[in-house]
């Protein structure tokens, strides 16, 4: 049988969705009540999978690593989510916004799952309105739009700066009602750390009490991950200290496969690094670039604050080379173009590794007080962390690792190759191709969360109506639960000389160094080996304090570090593979003239779907071919 | 590269919410100041752990402020001096060469101590899950604009959903109460048209459970005001009362 089987249901791309709804296999209420669901993460797409399943009448389990579900990474999501509302009645529709996230994932992304998408975006801005979350509003009383990144009509909603916080909340209220009324059981400070598989089906997973250290088994009839994005592999990025590739990795090695793991979004508009104790990296929103203006200066090496620089000596470099969209081109070709000026000695601040974002144009057009609203606690909290202040002189910025579009390989049901291991949200592949448009990771994470799983799951759990829950002392469970148990000790025993965020780094600027904005064969080969060895390192040379049943950030940390490199040696040998650039990925030996990536699709119109074949060994590239039958790929251009 | 700075660090250290705490201290030569407050903890941790002893135990994630996870009184300050500040977006510029920094847990009876800085918030959660939601299943929503909100009111009742539930303000009450956080979610959704069905349940349920969960009662000091980084009003917590008053009065 072939495992990557999309199972895209027939049928014009506009009806696919509505046929599967209406003749996809239900379960029944009473029988709903004895299947039990494992949900794994409480971010946007977590949260509102739990909420909505047991809205349904499932008996769901639902895991977090933090103090409280409301605090998942989704949180920090600032700038908006994208829905084909069309209310700025600027020519937008579902086709439009599917169009436009297939071409902004530089056509590596399936048709049929981002037409759903599209299709969806809209009831996601009514069920959270529903919920009280508070969109910004015109004076009218309707909803505000904006334009975002990428794009030519304004189809994004927000919340001020804090747009996942408020729709988070919102799936948060939904998850507590649910709470409160036992159907879901939520586990807080606690980590999954493997899959449990009985007869080739995901039935369980091992979990940690990171308060106490100790290991649980949970039984389920399904497990959904909707662990978040794997970005810390880089050890900055934009992503919370916690998010990890634990979950997912566990799933990959049990048999679920990685589709396209080299596909990372690196963001335009961060705050430059300061200097070797820094932590993470803090995003500039990306509505920023509707008022800003990005530049540098046209000489190398020009010193001069930003205020003594005349315009004519300036390079208005995005609006130079992309006349179309200029400030506001895709966030792969913002951060290349910001890669390439400062490349080439034309950096500004003390590391030369940063562009100007100025806004004295826009202050000057529309008024401080209008920039103020439109980006006051933007504005503030850059002026926090860099103690400069961006009403009087532009902001730095420079790219960072920001989102991964790559994840577990899932079919149309969100089921990944595992039957009844399902990802959500930006743990799976499915919907950006090889760059994600900004706001549309949040609509993904709650479409797939409110609307789509709770469809979809029906069709394997109309199986399992008659499979009674299996007690946890199975033996599958008892191998699990010592497998990880034997890491742990084995991870305590190495009792090394490195930190673990020493080893972090070290990883951290291999994957930077070579797996970063741009790739080439021979850095990425040399990058494997160093991966390859980093591995042993770690094994023998980690040092952990304290013990393991106890709360001990380190140890949560050094197992989490442990998959990440074992990631990142995947992430080289995809990247290795994919001889084209495409999207956020960009293979020096493949550009155009101009510098600008170079698409093979004869060759790679396809998602790389790796499957793990044992330590030590190499893993199996499977190939789905990607079929466009709507939309004909063409050489991206924003010119 | 940047300025530097000698501190010395008194951290309240503690095993297990069962052992008793106690507070050591640390030197700390040659902070940057462009660091943030967390990342100063980090070097330090580094030390410790090369030296052979335990790390610092202390809750973070986004380290930008809004998802409400870190959780440290400094000088005797909630997420420490700075006005509208969380302790992860605190940078060391803030702070004098020769300081001694004391570093201590939120304290709270219905917060207890974990470990060292970490402390348990559960309390929170059952609020919440008393009546902090709109009673509304998933699909079938109608449309967005068919209910239009006074933008005044949208805005007043986003002002309040902004809370970080990091619990400061139960931290700076001397009745560890739990008022401003409660008033925050009673008040958005008594602004919101959506919030009006469940109006009078909603605020009983949650200020039972509010004391129910162990926070002590308002007597309107105005800390928790004072310390909220994000900068909720304490004329939620007059709106709460409000509330409460109208829904007990119509209690049949
Ligand atoms: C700074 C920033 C700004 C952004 N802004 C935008 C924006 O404006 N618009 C937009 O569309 N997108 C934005 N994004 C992207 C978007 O926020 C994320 O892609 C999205 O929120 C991810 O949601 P999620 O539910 O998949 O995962 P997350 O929100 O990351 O949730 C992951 C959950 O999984 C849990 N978890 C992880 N591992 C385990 C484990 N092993 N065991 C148990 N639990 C686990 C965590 O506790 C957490 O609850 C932004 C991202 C960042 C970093
Ligand atoms: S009201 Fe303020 S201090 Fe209290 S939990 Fe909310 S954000 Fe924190
Ligand atoms: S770490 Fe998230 S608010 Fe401080």
């Amino acid at each position: 049988m072939n495992k990557l089987a999309s199972k895209i249901p027939d049928g014009p791309l506009e009806t696919k969705w509505t046929k599967f709804k209406s003749t996809v296999r239900l379960v029944n209420p009473s029988n709903k009540r004895r299947i039990e669901v494992l949900v794994i993460g409480s971010g946007l797409a977590g949260a509102s999978a739990a909420a909505a399943l047991a809205e349904l009448g499932y008996t769901v389990k639902c895991f977090c690593f933090q103090d409280s579900p409301r605090r998942a990474h989704s949180i920090a999501a600032q700038g908006g989510i994208n829905a084909a509302k069309n209310y700025a009645n600027d020519g937008d529709s579902v086709f439009r916004l599917f169009y436009d996230t297939v071409k902004g994932g530089d056509y590596r992304a399936r048709e049929a799952n981002v037409y759903r998408l599209a299709e969806i975006s809209n009831a996601i801005i009514d069920q959270c309105v529903a919920q009280g979350v508070p969109f910004a509003r015109e004076y009218g009383g309707l909803l505000d739009n904006r334009s975002f990144g990428g794009v030519q009509v304004s189809r994004t909603f927000y919340a001020r700066g804090q747009t996942g916080q408020q729709l988070l909340l919102g799936a948060y209220s939904a998850l507590s009602r649910q709470i409160s009324k036992g159907a879901v059981t939520m586990y807080n400070r606690h980590e999954m750390v493997e899959v449990v598989m009985i007869d080739g089906k995901a039935r369980g997973i091992i979990a940690r009490d990171l308060v106490t250290g100790e290991l649980e088994r949970h039984f389920g009839h399904a497990v959904v991950l909707a662990t978040g994005g794997y970005g810390n592999v880089f050890y900055l990025s934009t992503n919370a200290m916690g998010s990890n590739t634990t979950a997912i990795w566990k799933a990959y090695k049990q048999g679920a496969y990685f589709g396209n793991p080299c596909f990372t979004q690196i963001h335009p508009t961060c705050i430059p690094v300061s200097g070797e104790y820094q932590s993470k990296l803090t995003l500039m929103s990306e509505s920023l670039r509707n008022d800003g203006r990005v530049w540098v200066p046209k000489a190398k090496g020009d010193k001069r604050k930003a205020e003594e620089i005349p315009d004519e000596e300036r390079d208005y470099y995005l609006e130079r080379r992309y006349p179309a969209f200029g400030n506001l081109v895709p966030r792969d070709v913002a951060s290349r173009a910001a890669k390439q000026v400062c490349d080439e000695g034309r950096g500004v601040g003390p590391s030369g590794l940063a562009v100007f974002l100025d806004f004295r144009d826009s202050i000057k057009r529309l008024g401080r007080a209008l920039i103020e609203e439109r980006y006051g606690n933007l504005f503030e909290m850059y002026e926090k962390i860099t103690g400069d202040d961006p009403y009087t002189s532009p902001m730095r910025i420079y790219p960072a690792v920001h989102y991964t579009m790559g994840g577990l390989w899932v079919d149309y049901n969100l089921m990944t190759t595992v039957p009844g291991l399902y990802a959500l949200g930006e743990c799976n592949f499915s919907d950006h191709g090889a760059n994600r448009l900004g706001a549309s990771a949040l609509m993904q994470g709650l479409a797939d969360g409110y609307f789509v799983i709770p469809y979809t799951i029906g069709d394997y759990l109309a199986d399992e109506i008659r499979t009674g829950s299996t007690p946890t002392s199975h033996p599958a469970f008892e191998a699990a639960e010592k497998s990880v148990k034997d890491r742990i000790d084995s991870l305590m025993n190495v009792k090394g000389k490195q930190t673990v965020e020493d080893l972090h780094k070290k990883l951290g600027k291999i994957m930077w160094d070579y797996c970063g904005m741009g790739r080439n064969a021979e850095g990425l080969t040399k990058a494997l080996g160093m991966v390859r060895e980093l591995k042993k390192e770690f094994w023998s040379d980690v040092r952990i304090p304290g013990g393991a049943k106890e709360f001990n950030p380190e140890l949560d940390k050094a197992g989490r570090v442990a998959d990440f490199i074992e990631l990142g040696e995947l992430m080289i040998l995809d990247a290795l593979n994919r001889k084209e650039s495409c999207g956020g990925h960009f293979r020096e030996e493949s550009q155009t003239e101009e510098g600008e990536a170079k698409r093979d699709d004869e060759n790679f119109s396809y998602v790389a779907a790796w499957e793990f074949k044992g330590e030590g060994v190499e893993p199996m590239l499977n190939k789905e071919d990607l079929q466009f039958d709507v939309v004909h790929p063409t050489q991206r251009s924003y010119k | 590269m940047g300025d530097t700075i000698n501190l010395k660090l008194k951290i309240w250290r503690q095993k297990n919410s069962k052992e008793s705490g106690r507070f050591e201290i640390y030197d700390m030569p040659g902070v940057n100041t462009h660091m943030s407050f967390l990342e100063m903890l980090d070097v330090l941790n580094d030390r410790l752990i090369r030296e052979g002893k335990d790390p610092v135990a202390f809750d973070h994630d986004c380290r930008e402020g809004i998802c409400g996870m870190c959780s440290m009184y400094i000088n005797g300050r909630a997420h420490g001096m700075l006005k509208g500040t969380t302790t992860c977006q605190l940078h060391m510029r803030h702070f004098h060469d020769g300081e001694t920094v004391t570093i201590e847990p939120w304290r709270a009876t219905a917060f207890p101590v974990i470990r060292d800085l970490v402390v348990d918030r559960t309390g929170f959660e059952k609020i919440m899950q008393a009546g902090g939601y709109v009673s509304v299943n998933t699909g079938n929503a109608p449309d967005a604009n068919n209910l239009p909100i006074e933008k005044s009111k949208a805005d007043e009742a986003f002002d309040a959903a902004a809370c970080i539930g990091c619990g400061a303000c139960v931290a700076s009450c001397k009745n560890a109460s739990a008022m401003l956080f409660l008033s925050a979610k009673v008040s958005q959704f008594a602004l919101l048209p959506q919030g009006e069905p469940e109006r009078r349940e909603r605020v009983l349920r949650m200020v039972a459970a509010h004391d129910e969960a162990g926070f002590g009662s308002c007597t309107n000091t105005g800390a928790c005001e004072a310390e909220c980084p994000k900068g909720i009003s304490i004329s939620h917590i007059a709106r709460l009362n409000r509330e409460y008053l109208r829904a007990s009065l119509s209690q049949e």
